[in-house]
């Protein structure tokens, strides 16, 4: 069965470890967009034993270089659907590690060391529909802060006040599951064992 | 005065061109949207189908960008080779593209590979990229934009693989290509195969293919044929919208081709992500400018 959740920053162990794959989340409260070079500067920094501009703990991170329009000196999002996680493979896990994130936000999917991670740290891996960039954007009250801009308007931190963004289905749980390991099993099947030898491709 | 006058409403055209193709999406694709969302059987396909169709909407009234990821900016030219402004084109097209990243805005996308910097107005070496084709006797200009997605770069490639292996060998290449691709292109996706002797010129095709209406089959009946079987092994595939399974993996798919060398037969793959953005307009000498692709545009030119 499919369970909904409308949940708040800072976001507390128990309700995560409650959701199940499949699961749709609501989200209010604070997300901050990290991307590729986001993800390496934040390691970098706390491996250095240095603090990051703004504490994750409890927060969401969300895979997004947003289109950006600064109206009487205050930055507006204009646009906000998620990038590819798949990037973000390998930095995820410490990432959760390090920073106590306890949902990461993005589109496509993600590997089995950022599942490992959601399991032992008690986080949860969640999807919005790629390039529904308009409407997400909707969910977007303010942009609170922005650091990092040195590193290009996609790549920089966004500190992101949101109402109810969402849908954000759960693709990773903190059980450890992953909703497409069953998707993609299936498709390896029906490739390997009906498309092929229909076609006469060995 | 009538040369600098035509500059003038080329590269205010050329904004307008680049603003319709990121805020709207050209109508046979929505409208392929709209046909999967109603044969989708996928509960969980269907509502982001949905979101999809609605993000559009929202986009177009709006005039918001369809995706965050505006793309790296893409020209094709088929110009007349007696077009006023030939050799001007790459100019004006450029100023136009940093003026439409400031109006729109578009978001920065040009970054530079060695030092990682992003020029912040989406222009950069070789950017944006223009591909020409010079048509004879004609004075007319048609210039396509394509804002090209990154996600959905990720499945392109090219391949080379013996002759032998025929269309049969192809076939493979692009299924095993989608299916490793899986949800990352943002799917469902537009697929773009390109055939001929070298790897570079079946990427240029395959690139090219992007660029033809959904719906729209080639012209040699065999390679129609080619096509549709690619589309419905694509799909029986079960990747989905978006990885939720379900019937749509691709909206459509485009083979162009070259003649080959005997001894190669060059395989590429582009894929575009359900947001395929493009926008066509013809320019002629006196400065008409004629919409394709967005005609609703054509009321508001004076």
């Amino acid at each position: 069965m499919v369970n909904e959740y409308k949940l708040k920053t800072p976001l507390h162990e128990d309700d995560i470890r409650k959701m199940d794959i499949g699961d749709i989340v609501y989200l209010s409260g604070i997300i901050v967009s990290a991307r590729d070079s986001g993800h390496r500067r934040a390691l970098e920094l706390l491996n250095k034993g240095e603090k990051l501009p703004i504490d994750l703990h409890g927060l969401a991170v969300y895979h997004l270089g947003p289109v950006v329009k600064k109206v009487n000196d205050e930055w507006k999002v204009i646009a906000a659907g998620p990038t590819t996680s798949a990037r973000l493979e390998m930095y995820e896990a410490e990432f959760i590690e390090k920073t106590g994130v306890k949902m990461i936000i993005g589109k496509g999917g993600m590997g089995a060391k950022t599942a490992e991670a959601c399991k032992k740290f008690g986080a949860v891996y969640t999807i919005y529909p790629g390039g529904v960039a308009a409407v997400a954007a909707k969910s977007i009250k303010r942009v609170i802060n922005v650091y990092w801009l040195d590193l290009g308007i996609p790549e920089a931190l966004w500190v992101l006040e949101v109402e109810n963004f969402g849908p954000l289905m759960i693709t990773i749980d903190s059980k450890g599951r992953n909703f497409y390991d069953k998707i993609y099993a299936d498709a390896r099947n029906r490739l390997d064992k009906e498309i092929y030898p229909k076609l006469g491709i060995t | 005065m009538i040369r600098l006058n035509l500059e003038d409403k080329l590269f205010n055209a050329t904004i307008q061109l680049i603003e319709a193709a990121a805020t709207w999406l050209p109508n046979d694709v929505e409208n392929a949207l709209k046909i999967a969302y109603e044969k989708e059987t996928n509960p969980l396909a269907k509502n982001m189908l949905k979101a999809m169709i609605e993000n559009v909407k929202v986009a177009r009234d709006e005039v918001l960008p369809i995706c965050q990821d505006t793309g790296t900016v893409i020209f094709y030219i088929k110009a007349g080779e007696k077009f006023p402004l030939l050799g001007k084109l790459p100019v004006i097209l450029k100023r136009a593209t940093i003026e439409a990243t400031n109006k729109i805005p578009l978001r920065p996308n040009a970054v530079d590979v060695f030092t990682g910097k992003n020029s912040g107005d989406n222009t950069g070496r070789y950017i944006p990229w223009i591909e020409w084709e010079i048509e004879e006797n004609s004075d007319i200009a048609e210039i396509t934009v394509m804002l090209k997605g990154g996600g959905s770069e990720a499945p392109s490639l090219a391949k080379v693989i013996p002759p032998g292996q025929g269309l049969k060998g192809v076939i493979k290449i692009v299924l095993e290509d989608i299916f490793e691709a899986g949800a990352k292109p943002c799917p469902p996706v537009i697929v773009g195969v390109g055939l001929g002797p070298t790897g570079d010129i079946a990427m240029k095709l395959a690139k090219k293919a992007l660029l033809r209406p959904i719906g729209m089959r080639s012209d040699n009946p065999e390679v129609a044929k080619f096509e549709l079987q690619l589309l419905e092994a694509i799909n029986s595939i079960g990747i989905g919208t978006h990885g939720m399974g379900g019937l749509t993996t691709a909206l459509d798919v485009h083979v162009e081709y070259a003649y080959r060398h005997p001894a190669a037969l060059a395989v590429a793959v582009a894929t575009n992500c359900w947001a395929a953005r493009k926008s066509t307009m013809k320019v002629y000498p006196d400065g008409k400018i004629e919409y394709l692709t967005h005609p609703y545009l054509n009321k508001e030119v004076k």
